[in-house]
C-alpha cells in the first residue's frame, strides 16, 4: 500500500457521487471512464430500519500490485517516495493489460484518448499540499485523506460495533 | 491557474464556489473554501457545471422562428435584429390589448428586481415567478401564521436535538450547507425521524423511518398535536405569550386521536405517541420541518400550517436548534442593497390575470402570482386577453402541470420570447430565443443573503462567453430601451449595476475581492423570546386562528377529509428529486446524464406482481391527461398505493440529444388542480393506471 490512503466513512456517505463526477472533471474525462465509483448495496431492512451501504471504490494502491508488472510499456508505475501507483500517460499504448490484470478493474478505459486512466491520488494536488479532488468535493466529509497508518478511529470503532451487532443476530 | 470566487447556478441554492480558470477555460469548480459552511465541497451538479460551459447543444445565437412553432426551424439573427424584432412584437400587443396583455414568467433569481421593474415600467400586473408551482402554499401558510413568507425563515439544523422530516429529502435534493450541518448533527447525536411513503437516501440515515400512506400527512400532524396538548407536552410559557387561538386548536384536535390517525396514515398509534413525547422532551431544540416543495395535495396549506404550528407548540420558533427568521442588513444597522424596484415607478391599477390578490384568489401571494393559472387565463381570455409571453430562466411548459393543455394555451399566444441558456421545451416552442450567457460567463446582481448572520455574495464572470450570448440583465435593458422605458435601468455595464446596488451601503467591490463574499456580522442574531419576537400578523402573535384566512372566509382548522385509496390497477403518482438533476434544467448535461439517464417508475413489489410487472420492464402509465412509457423499478421501498418518478424527464426537444425521449414526463400526466387557498398546484393529486407493455 502507498503511504497515503483515501478512507471512506460509509455512515456519512449519501451516494451523491460528487466524488465520481469531480474526479472525472479533474482528469479531463468525459462520459465512460470512472476512476472512482460508488457501489450501492441496499437499502435492506435492518432491525426495522431501511439501511443502505454506499461503498467508495477506487484503486487500492496495492503494496504488491498486479497492474504494474502487467504493463508491457512501463507506463504503470509505482512512485518510489510514497508508493502511489500511477500511469505515465505518455508511455501508455492503450493495450488494456492493466485493466485485465487488476482484480478490481480500477484502471479504466478512456476511449477518447485511447489510453488507460486510473486514480493516482491526484498526484499534482497532493504534491501541492491539497487533498485529492474527490476528498475535497465530498459534501459530507465521508472521504478523508492521509497517511495510511492513521485509519480514522471512528471507522474502526464503527466497524467493530458492526461485527458485534451482526454476530448478535446469529 | 487563476481562482475566481463566484456563485453556482446549477440549481437555485446558489452555493458559493471557487472556479479554477486556466487560459480562459474552466478546469475545476470547488466550493468556496473561505465559507466555513462549504469548505471546498461541491455537489455533482455544481461540479458538472464545467461540462455545461463548452456544451455544443447550448443556444449559440439569437434565433427567430421560421417554421411552425415547435418545428425547430430557426434562422440566426444579430442581437440588434432580434431585440428590435421582439420589441416590435411586444409593442404591437401592447397597442392592441394594453400592457396587461403581456405576461412574464421566471424562476426567482438574483436579477428579479430587474424583471419586476421591467413589468412595472411596461404597465403590466402580470409578473409571475415559478414559486407557486414549488412552494406557494408554504408561503401562504407562513404568512397566515407569522406574517412572514417562507423565504424569511430558516432552520437551525446544527443545534437541533431532534429533526422530524415529512418527506423533506435533504440528502437527495442537496443543499451543500444543510447537508453538512445535518451530517455533523447526526454524528453528534441529533435524532432524525423521517416520514415518507417512499424510502429515500435520507430515510436510510434516519433513527426512525415511518412509511406513511400517501396524502395523509395532515392526519398525522393533527394526532401529534392531540398528544402534545393532551399530555401537556407543549411549551406553555411560549404558547401563552406568543400564540393566538391555542384554546380553539385544543378543542379542535380533541377528536383526532393517535388511534384514529393510525387508521388514516397506517402509522401505529404507539409510534405517533412516542414521536410526540420524544420531540417534546428536547424542546425547543426541535424542528418539525415545514418542507420545501409544498405542491402535493389540495389541502397543502393546512398540511404546512399544521407543521408550523407543531413548532410553535414546541416553542421552537426563533430558538437555537429550531426555526428562525432570517435577518438582513437592516438587523445589523446597515443599509440594504439598492434594488431597481425601489425606484419611483408607475402605479398599476389593473388586476392580475390569474386573479391573485382579487376575490378569486385572495390569499396566495400576488407578489409571485399563481403561475399554473396562466394557461386557463390565456385559453379563456378571462378576465382579459393575454397574448404575449416573456420567459426568462423558466420552463413553464414543463413546470406547470398538464403539458398538452399548456401547449394549447401557448398556441393562443401571438408572441412568445424566451431568454435561456439551452433549448428548454418552452424555448423550443417560442418565436424568438435570446440566448443567455451561463453563470460562468456572466456576472449578476449582488446577492443579499439574509440569515442568522446576514452576508453578501457576488457572482462574477470567470471566463468569456463561448458563444454569441449575453447576460439577461443586459438583454432586459436592451428591450427596455427599445420600449421607451430604458430610464428605469440606469446601468450600461456590470460594474454600473453593482455600483448602483452598493451605493450608500459603505461597501465597495474591493470588499468582495479576498473571499468572494462579505459577512455583515460575526454572531448569530436571535430576537428575544421574552418580548422581542416581531411577528407581522395583525395581532403580533402566531395566529393559529388566522385573520388572513378567516377574513377571506376560510377556516383556520378544517375538518380532516379521509383520503380514498386509488381504484384497482390505479396508483397515486408521486414525484420528487434526485441528487443528479435540478428540476428540468440539467437532464442534458453529459456527466449528469451519465449519472442518471432516465427516470424509473417505482412500484411496490406486491402490486407489481399482481399486475405481472417485472423489475426493469417497460410499463405504460396513463392518466386523464395523457400516457407515457417508462421502465419499472419494482421495490418494497414504496407504499402500495403510490408509484413514484423523478420530475423532469420524457423530454420532447430533439436538439437536446442526450435526454431526448428518455424516461417519462410527470408533467404530461398531471392534472392542473390547485390548493386555491395556499396557491400551489396539487402535483400529486392525479391517479394513474399502470400496465405492463408487451
Ligand atoms: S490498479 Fe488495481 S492492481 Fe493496480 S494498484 Fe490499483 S487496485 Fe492494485
Ligand atoms: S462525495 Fe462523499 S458522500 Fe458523495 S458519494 Fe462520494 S463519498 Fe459519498
Ligand atoms: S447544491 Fe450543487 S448545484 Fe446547487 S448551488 Fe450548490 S453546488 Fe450548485
Amino acid at each position: 500500500m502507498s503511504t497515503y490512503a483515501i478512507f471512506q466513512d460509509e455512515s456519512k456517505c449519501i451516494s451523491c457521487r460528487s466524488c465520481q463526477v469531480q474526479c472525472k472533471i479533474n482528469k479531463g474525462l468525459s462520459v465512460g471512464p470512472k476512476p472512482n465509483q460508488i457501489i450501492e448495496v441496499g437499502p435492506v431492512n435492518k432491525d426495522g430500519r431501511p439501511k443502505a451501504n454506499f461503498v467508495f471504490l477506487s484503486c487500492f494502491h496495492c503494496a504488491d500490485p498486479w497492474c504494474v508488472p502487467a504493463c508491457p510499456n512501463e507506463a504503470m508505475q509505482k512512485r518510489d517516495t510514497d508508493g502511489v501507483i500511477f500511469i505515465n500517460q505518455n508511455r501508455c499504448a492503450g493495450c488494456k493489460s492493466c485493466i485485465m490484470a487488476c482484480p478490481w478493474s480500477a484502471p479504466q478505459w478512456d476511449a477518447q484518448k485511447g489510453k488507460a486512466v486510473k486514480c493516482d491520488l491526484c498526484l499534482e494536488r497532493i504534491d501541492a499540499g491539497l487533498k485529492p479532488a474527490c476528498v475535497t468535493a465530498c459534501p459530507t466529509s465521508a472521504l478523508s485523506f492521509g497517511p495510511a497508518e492513521n485509519v480514522p478511529e471512528t471507522k474502526r470503532i464503527r466497524f467493530a460495533r458492526q461485527i458485534v451487532a451482526s454476530e448478535g443476530l446469529h | 491557474m487563476q481562482d475566481v470566487y463566484s456563485i453556482c447556478l446549477m440549481c437555485t441554492v446558489r452555493c458559493p464556489i471557487k472556479v479554477m480558470v486556466d487560459n480562459d477555460d474552466v478546469k475545476l469548480i470547488e466550493g468556496n473554501p473561505h465559507d466555513p459552511g462549504i469548505q471546498g465541497s461541491i455537489c455533482p451538479k455544481g461540479a458538472a457545471g464545467v461540462c455545461l460551459l463548452n456544451d455544443q447543444e447550448r443556444v449559440k445565437k439569437p434565433l427567430i422562428r421560421t417554421g411552425p412553432r415547435g418545428s425547430g426551424q430557426w434562422r440566426e439573427a444579430s442581437w440588434e435584429e432580434a431585440l428590435d424584432y421582439v420589441a416590435a412584437k411586444l409593442r404591437e400587443i401592447k397597442d392592441k390589448y394594453g400592457a396587461r396583455g403581456i405576461a412574464y414568467t421566471e424562476r426567482s433569481q438574483l436579477n428579479s428586481h430587474i424583471s419586476k421593474t421591467f413589468m412595472r415600467a411596461l404597465g403590466s400586473p402580470n409578473y409571475f415567478s415559478h414559486d407557486s408551482c414549488c412552494k406557494g402554499s408554504l408561503n401562504t401558510a407562513f404568512r397566515s401564521l407569522t406574517g412572514y413568507t417562507d423565504a424569511n425563515v430558516g432552520v437551525d439544523i446544527g443545534k437541533a436535538k431532534h429533526i422530524i422530516l415529512f418527506g423533506r429529502n435533504y440528502f437527495e435534493s442537496i443543499e451543500l450547507k444543510a447537508v453538512k450541518q445535518l451530517t455533523n448533527a447526526l454524528e453528534n447525536g441529533t435524532k432524525l425521524t423521517y416520514i415518507d411513503p417512499r424510502v429515500t437516501v435520507t430515510a436510510t440515515k434516519a433513527d426512525k423511518y415511518l412509511m406513511i400512506r400517501p396524502g395523509t400527512d395532515l392526519a398525522l400532524s393533527y394526532a401529534l398535536m392531540n398528544v402534545i396538548i393532551n399530555e401537556e407536552l407543549y411549551d406553555k410559557e411560549y404558547v401563552r405569550h406568543w400564540v393566538l387561538g391555542f384554546e380553539e386548536l385544543k378543542q379542535f384536535v380533541g377528536k383526532y386521536t393517535p388511534q384514529w390517525a393510525e387508521q388514516q396514515t397506517g402509522i401505529a398509534a404507539h409510534e405517533i405517541i412516542s414521536l410526540a413525547r420524544q420531540a417534546s422532551a428536547v424542546k425547543p431544540a426541535v424542528i418539525f420541518h415545514y418542507g420545501y416543495r409544498s405542491a402535493h395535495y389540495t389541502n397543502e396549506i393546512y398540511v404546512r400550517r399544521a407543521l408550523i404550528m407543531l413548532n410553535a407548540l414546541m416553542g421552537s420558533i426563533e430558538a437555537p436548534g429550531g426555526i428562525f427568521f432570517k435577518k438582513g442588513a437592516g438587523a445589523v444597522g446597515k443599509k440594504p442593497l439598492n434594488k431597481l424596484i425601489g425606484q419611483v415607478l408607475p402605479e398599476i391599477n389593473e388586476v392580475r390575470c390569474d386573479g391573485a390578490g382579487t376575490a378569486k384568489l385572495p390569499t396566495p401571494d400576488p407578489a409571485h402570482g399563481v403561475v399554473q393559472m396562466l394557461p386557463r387565463a390565456i385559453l379563456e381570455e378571462d378576465p382579459y386577453p393575454v397574448k404575449g409571453l416573456i420567459v426568462w430562466r423558466h420552463d413553464p411548459l414543463l413546470s406547470i402541470p398538464d403539458y398538452e393543455n399548456n401547449k394549447r394555451a401557448f398556441d393562443k399566444l401571438d408572441f412568445i420570447v424566451t431568454i435561456d441558456i439551452h433549448f428548454s421545451e418552452t424555448a423550443w416552442y417560442s418565436d424568438v430565443i435570446l440566448p443567455e450567457s451561463i453563470y460562468l460567463e456572466r456576472g449578476d446582481s449582488i446577492q443579499e443573503n439574509a440569515g442568522l448572520k446576514p452576508s453578501l455574495y457576488l457572482r462574477k464572470p470567470a471566463v468569456t462567453p463561448r458563444y454569441d450570448t449575453k447576460p439577461g440583465w443586459e438583454i432586459m435593458k436592451g428591450l427596455a430601451d427599445r420600449l421607451d422605458i430604458g430610464q428605469y435601468f440606469p446601468y450600461h455595464s456590470l460594474d454600473d449595476l453593482w455600483h448602483y446596488q452598493l451605493q450608500g451601503t459603505g461597501l465597495t467591490l474591493e470588499d468582495f475581492a479576498a473571499k468572494g463574499f462579505v459577512s455583515l456580522c460575526d454572531e448569530p442574531i436571535y430576537w428575544n423570546r421574552e418580548d422581542g419576537l416581531k411577528f407581522k400578523t395583525p395581532s403580533g402573535k402566531i395566529e393559529f386562528v388566522s385573520s388572513l384566512l378567516e377574513e377571506n372566509g376560510y377556516p383556520s382548522f378544517p375538518e380532516y377529509e379521509s383520503v380514498q385509496p386509488p381504484a384497482e390497477g390505479y396508483f397515486r403518482l408521486m414525484i420528487g428529486r434526485n441528487v443528479a438533476h435540478t428540476h428540468v434544467s440539467t437532464q442534458n448535461n453529459p456527466l449528469l446524464h451519465e449519472l442518471m439517464p432516465e427516470n424509473l417508475l417505482w412500484i411496490n413489489t406486491e402490486k407489481a406482481g399482481y399486475l405481472g410487472i417485472k423489475n426493469g420492464q417497460m410499463v405504460k402509465v396513463s392518466s386523464s391527461r395523457g400516457q407515457e412509457t417508462i421502465r419499472a423499478h419494482v421495490t418494497d421501498l414504496i407504499h402500495p398505493e403510490a408509484v413514484f418518478m423523478v420530475h423532469g424527464f420524457g423530454r420532447k426537444v430533439k436538439a437536446q440529444t442526450r435526454c431526448y425521449n428518455k424516461g417519462a414526463s410527470d408533467t404530461l400526466l398531471q392534472e392542473n388542480i390547485s390548493d386555491n387557498i395556499g396557491g400551489s398546484p396539487a402535483l400529486q393529486h392525479v391517479h394513474v393506471k399502470v400496465q405492463a407493455v408487451g
